[in-house]
């Protein structure tokens, strides 16, 4: 399986995310900058955190009019597995392939450290690998994770078991329902603002975030079996 | 020439972390006839001549990109400006 990390000017995890899935993960893995304008070669597209062009206006406000948006959108209409983590995340609400919004965090603070997670549904593409209801350990990185939606969304996102991770415990950041990624409603495109790229290896504390890869890549596996 | 004045702030529905922290603040410094902060953004666009509906194009740069209509509204005033 071929992944895509996307890298707008500002991305800082980038690198994170690249490592991840090449020397964790084990596949292959390319950096694809912003202006590209054709992402056919690639089977999962990853948009990495940091602070795209250095948040002005509004995180994601502007990197969602790169030209390779365009392309991020054509690969989730095509079903094509897309993660966006942090930055990532904001990026995909802005662009409107998922729903909502974030705010400041409730605390104004910008809050870097593990939070416990619990697995809302496992039965996606991205949370195959996990336990219902399993509390796993990311990091959050963020100073604008308060997510936000209105209430027929939220009603919708409920119904449809779109809510994959909420914070276990404590609400980190007022996120409403305590919520931490969600997932389009064709269920390949997943927002999310804990890092899973930074929990892929004990050494670094945690590899929780593992699974998320690795669910995506069995997925695909099982989808692109080859009938000779 | 015109000279377009938005303003961005959060909707009256959702809750601003921002407003909330300075009206506390504005409190503990005794002025507490404050009763409500909304802290938002203000931008000005100088826009050149155009065939196009002014009202129009504005609406649509808010709409496009100055604000996310999902947590902010946004007005804006028009005012001509005289080049000699």
């Amino acid at each position: 399986m071929k992944f895509a990390v996307i890298v707008f000017p500002g991305s800082n995890c980038d690198v994170d995310m690249y490592h991840a899935i090449k020397d964790a993960l084990g596949e292959e893995v390319e950096y694809v900058w912003h202006s590209t304008e054709n992402l056919d070669q690639y089977d999962g597209i990853l948009l990495p955190g940091g602070f795209s062009y250095g948040d002005y206006l509004r995180s994601g406000a502007i990197a969602r009019f790169s030209n390779v948006m365009a392309e991020v959108v054509k690969a989730a209409q095509a079903g094509k597995p897309v993660l966006g983590v942090c930055n990532g995340f904001q990026i995909l609400l802005e662009a409107g392939l998922l729903p909502g919004a974030m705010r400041r965090n409730e605390g104004l603070k910008f809050i870097c450290r593990n939070v416990g997670l619990k697995v809302e549904n496992n039965q996606s593409m991205f949370t195959s690998g996990y336990e219902l209801h399993e509390t796993v350990t990311i990091p959050v990185a963020h100073g604008e994770g308060n997510y936000y939606c209105d209430a027929e969304t939220l009603a919708e996102l409920k119904r449809d078991n779109r809510i994959l991770f909420t914070y276990d415990g404590e609400n980190p950041n007022g996120s409403l329902e305590q919520i931490a990624g969600i997932t389009n409603e064709q269920g390949n495109v997943l927002g999310m603002m804990p890092h899973p790229e930074r929990a892929v290896d004990s050494l670094l504390g945690s590899k929780d975030g593992l699974k998320i890869f690795q669910s995506i890549v069995k997925n695909w596996r099982e989808s692109h079996v080859i009938t000779a | 020439m015109h000279k377009v004045k938005v303003y961005i702030t959060l909707r009256e529905s959702v809750l601003d972390p921002q407003g909330a922290a300075v009206q506390q603040s504005l409190h503990s410094l005794t002025y507490n006839e404050v009763s409500d902060v909304r802290v938002g953004k203000y931008i000005e666009l100088t826009i050149e001549d155009t065939d196009r509906d002014l009202d129009q194009l504005v609406k649509e740069m808010c709409e496009k990109l100055l604000a996310n209509t999902v947590i902010e509204s946004y007005r804006y005033d028009v005012e001509e400006v005289i080049t000699r």
